[in-house]
């Protein structure tokens, strides 16, 4: 049995798989043995299937037809759908519920041939910066273990960073794909708004809200996009629009880059500096040509997007009421129908949410509520639909942006779990792109000497609205310039 | 308190103060659309069907699922605007509004708020009068919450996601019949428009009504709603006690008695209003625009389109029918009943039926024959007989046969009467045959006709028939003795 298959990238190993050079029932129970081993060290999965995941490849080894994702393990973050498997949404609301139906990204990977491993550990609804508002434990970093991996798509990030998988599902709605992949050391993708069907993605900011792939390098993303984009006739809001052909650039001659001011100066400390200095030197050596860009509106974005966030969220989340699946509290009493059932509701919200959740319902009931609608939320658009004008400005000069994808790197766990705010402004180089719903790639930029330790940093490419290929290419361009992709990674070296 | 209605007018006198008062009436209609499927999902909509058989993820609200919108409702609420003179909004879009109860499982219902499909319109009332529409919005129904089987409360989420216009009216009607006489004519035109079958019994026309009471000129009172009201009969009697429970207490000028906003329940059984709840324990619906489902653009071709399927207004059918085909204002009525069924009597016209005799053959023969006759018939096979029987080639009892042997095998009426011998002879000589073995011996009473008492012939009439076995007109059989008697 050949135990390399876990340096591999998606698709490395899908050709590998293809060609019948190796087996993919042996990469499968390798998969899940390594995963088995490494599970109780960071925390990645919530639910996992290896027998099903073992079932799956036996019957695949034996197909004759093989897709592009032939016996690929992937990990699935656990807001989205698997048919059979817990997605609980790391939350004790949705502990043990399982999903009725797959969700379209999953039943289009799975039809190229990829196998489900499990559903991994987030940020409670996705809500969170750092994995840690998780009703079921933190996930750790595989880089650094005392750090947080990022969020909310913690476990994600830490199975593809802790060579679990080579291919995750994340879900992006402010940046929680973008900045774990920065954290850890990855390459993740945040689609068009639209791009992909977000039907079977449990949501919590519907008009942000993005599935979002991670990945060890660029081409992978660009896999998994090919594969899950096109139109979805169970979302209305999955674009009709076919994705472009791909175009290959070997360099980004001809191009101009834009690198916003305000993205840079948000680099609080000299290393992170220096890591995205070097992205930007790859680009020019690459052949692009840099111009500087200006998008005051960057300091809004968070307030911003935490106001329209939450309102959804509030609305999102009022589903979840204990009747009908997930946690019901049984500890309730009251008189008369509507008495018993307010109660009964609230009971099994107050107890089922964690309090990173019941802030969010909070502040976006608050912020929608009679009285306070037109301060907040009306206001709170309006600033959106400014964002979303700084960046059609934008392309008036540039093809792409190119900036930091976080202003710092990996927080220690407990770092800033009990100060909210500033957990928030980790989330201050990714929000304005999400209010925008443009694409962006964020890549592994160079290594960061942060507090004596090595850690990853990550760098994103923001194109236009429905230009994704092009964030792709870019970001992969700028991955062979830098040889980051190349370089290894720690985790690949913890042996199970 | 008894309240005397002054006549001819829509004021109501109060014996004790003398004081008079009037009614500011608005109504709410929330009606359910012909849709194979829900608003949202592809459960099918099927009144009676087993508890919770026609849910689905998108309908249970089962995490991860998404709405589609269900272009046919689309097309209905369109429909009905242009059917009730709206203007059709080129750009709208769905709002959620929030509220928890067992019955809605999503924690919101996908409604409009803020542009609705459909402002302005209205329908005129007899008296002329211009009941104006306010707007038309498409959303969704909720589930059914049942409280009487036992001690929990049981949910049946078949209703949940079901398709619904409401309608609501401006304040512009004054007396109870008047909104009764709306309530009809919204429910025929939406029957005629084919947007919603309007079955009450099923729940597919309910109205919430909007009642206050003032002194003539006077500013609106404040008033309160009458939520869910299925009956015509219903609405007037809730209008009627609240013009008295409110003019009492305002006239009672007790500050407890005071009217306040709030929402009241008709009850049924005791025949009163109750209160419900009060505008201070009203809900905060926190109204946000639906972000999972896209801006909706309709095109004038789209409207066009409805416009072009509303067939002919039922009033103005029944108005043509009676001028040109001379239709009693009775049958006019009745056969616009329903659009089908008005549709099916022009069709039997058009085949050839002369009207005044086909509409009374529907009425009378068909329609009572069997629930489903409209269905087991083609209007040529109903144009064919009532001709028959119109040009006396088949007696009316003979067709009441045919018609029973075509309904029951499909037989063309035709063939019918041609393989039982039912065709009425219409020989002279052969009459003439008949009704003179008929007169053989009964001098006396060819001598009464000769006298005068031409009523005496009808004592032949019988056997003459019978010995026509049923196939000669009574009529014709008749005028041939009398002129037999006087030849003689």
């Amino acid at each position: 049995m050949r135990t390399d298959w876990h340096r591999l990238d998606a698709t490395q190993l899908a050709h590998e798989h293809q060609s019948g050079a190796r087996s993919v029932v042996d990469t499968i129970a390798a998969c899940c043995a390594r995963t088995q081993r490494l599970q109780p060290r960071w925390n990645a999965y919530l639910a996992l299937d290896c027998e099903r995941a073992l079932a799956r490849a036996h019957t695949l080894e034996r197909a004759v037809t093989r897709g592009r994702l032939h016996g690929v393990p992937i990990a699935v973050k656990a807001n989205l759908a698997v048919k059979g498997l817990e997605s609980s949404c790391a939350s004790r609301m949705l502990a043990g519920w399982r999903a009725p139906y797959s969700a379209t990204v999953v039943e289009r990977l799975e039809a190229e041939g990829a196998v489900v491993i499990g559903t991994t550990n987030m940020d409670e609804y996705a809500m969170g910066s750092s994995g840690e508002s998780s009703a079921f434990g933190a996930t750790r970093n595989p880089w650094d273990e005392t750090r947080a991996p990022g969020g909310s798509s913690s476990g994600s990030a830490a199975a593809v960073a802790g060579h679990l998988v080579p291919l995750a599902l994340g879900s992006d709605t402010g940046g929680s794909v973008r900045q774990p992949a920065a954290w850890c050391g990855l390459a993740g993708f945040k689609p068009t708004w639209g791009r992909i069907s977000r039907y079977g993605l449990v949501a919590y900011a519907s008009s942000l809200d993005c599935v979002a792939p991670l990945a060890r390098s660029v081409r992978d993303l660009e896999l998994a996009l090919e594969i899950m984009a096109g139109p979805d006739a169970r979302d209305a809001t999955c674009s009709h629009s076919v994705l472009p052909a791909p175009v290959h650039y070997k360099d980004l001659e001809g191009l101009v880059l834009g690198i916003p001011q305000e993205w840079r100066e948000a680099l609080t400390d000299g290393p992170s500096r220096v890591a995205f200095e070097a992205c930007v030197q790859a680009a020019r050596a690459a052949g692009a040509r840099l111009v500087e860009v200006s998008l005051p509106l960057t300091r809004h974005a968070v307030s911003c997007y935490y106001l329209l966030a939450t309102v959804e969220a509030a609305s999102n989340l009022a589903r979840f009421d204990g009747l009908r699946y997930g946690m019901r509290a049984d500890d309730y009493s009251g008189r008369g129908h509507n008495s018993s059932l307010a109660v009964s509701i609230a009971a099994s919200r107050t107890q089922g949410f964690g309090s990173e959740v019941k802030r969010r319902i909070v502040l976006g009931t608050y912020a929608l509520s009679a009285g306070h609608a037109d301060a907040w939320h009306a206001h709170a658009a309006k600033v959106r639909t400014l964002v979303c004008r700084e960046f059609d400005d934008a392309w008036r000069q540039c093809d792409a942006l190119l900036g930091p994808t976080t202003p710092f790197p990996a927080i220690r766990l407990g770092e800033r779990s009990h100060d909210p705010l500033a957990l928030y402004a980790c989330d201050a180089l990714t929000t304005p792109v999400s209010l925008a719903g443009l694409p962006a790639a964020s890549l592994r930029a160079p290594l960061v000497l942060h507090d004596g330790v090595q850690l990853p940093s990550g760098a994103q490419v923001v194109t236009q609205r429905g230009a994704d290929r092009l964030s792709l290419r870019i970001a992969e361009v700028l991955e062979a310039q830098l040889g980051t992709q190349a370089l290894p990674s720690p985790a690949a070296e913890v042996e199970a | 308190m008894n309240l005397v209605r002054q006549v001819d007018t829509t004021a109501w006198l109060s014996p004790q103060t003398g004081q008079l008062w009037e009614l500011v009436i608005g109504l709410e209609v929330h009606c359910q659309l012909a849709t194979q499927s829900k608003l949202f999902c592809g459960c099918a909509v099927e009144f009676g069907a087993a508890p919770n058989t026609r849910v689905c993820a998108v309908c249970s609200a089962q995490p991860g699922s998404l709405p589609v919108l269900n272009g046919e409702a689309l097309r209905l609420a369109v429909r009905a605007g242009v059917a009730l003179g709206c203007s059709i909004a080129t750009h709208t879009h769905f709002d959620r509004k929030h509220y928890f109860y067992c019955d809605l499982p999503k924690g919101y219902q996908i409604s409009q708020a803020a542009r609705p499909f459909c402002t302005g319109g209205g329908v005129r009332l007899r008296s002329g009068k211009l009941v104006r529409l306010q707007r038309i919005h498409l959303e969704e129904d909720a589930g059914k919450a049942i409280h009487d089987r036992g001690a929990e409360t049981l949910v049946d989420l078949n209703r949940a996601g079901v398709p619904l216009i409401e309608s609501v009216t401006e304040a512009d009607l004054a007396a109870p019949e008047e909104a009764v006489e709306y309530l009809a004519a919204l429910k025929e035109t939406l029957q005629h428009a084919g947007v919603s079958a309007c079955d009450m019994e099923k729940g597919e026309l309910r109205c919430d009504v909007n009642v206050s009471v003032r002194k003539p000129g006077a500013a609106y009172g404040t008033k309160v709603e009458i939520k869910n009201l299925n009956s015509f009969r219903f609405v007037a009697a809730a209008i009627e006690y609240e013009l008295q429970r409110q003019v009492a207490a305002l006239e009672s000028g007790d500050p407890a008695q005071r009217i306040v906003q709030e929402t009241r329940l008709w009850d049924t059984e005791q025949g009163v209003t109750r209160s419900m709840r009060t505008k201070e324990g009203a809900a905060d619906y926190r109204y946000m625009p639906e972000p999972d489902l896209p801006e909706l653009q309709l095109p004038a071709s789209f409207v066009e389109r409805e416009r072009s399927m509303l067939g002919e207004p039922p009033a103005e059918r029944r108005a043509r029918w009676q001028h040109r085909w001379h239709l009693s204002a009775k049958d006019a009525e009745a056969l616009t009943h329903t659009r089908e069924l008005a549709d099916w009597f022009e069709a039997a016209v058009r085949a050839g039926a002369p009207p005044k005799e086909c509409a009374s053959f529907l009425l009378n023969e068909v329609l009572t024959a069997q629930p489903d006759s409209l269905s087991l018939l083609l209007p040529r096979q109903v144009a064919s007989l009532v001709t028959m029987v119109a040009a006396g080639e088949v007696s009316h009892a003979s067709a009441r046969s045919v018609l029973r042997v075509t309904l029951a095998e499909g037989t063309e009426p035709e063939v019918v009467v041609q393989q039982h011998g039912l065709r009425m002879v219409l020989d002279t000589r052969q009459i003439e045959d008949w009704c003179r073995q008929a007169l053989v011996g009964r001098e006396a009473i060819i001598a009464d006709v000769k006298a005068g008492k031409a009523a005496a012939v009808n004592a032949l009439l019988g056997p003459a028939l019978k010995l026509a076995a049923g196939k000669a007109n009574a009529a014709v059989v008749r005028e041939t003795l009398l002129r037999l008697i006087a030849e003689s």
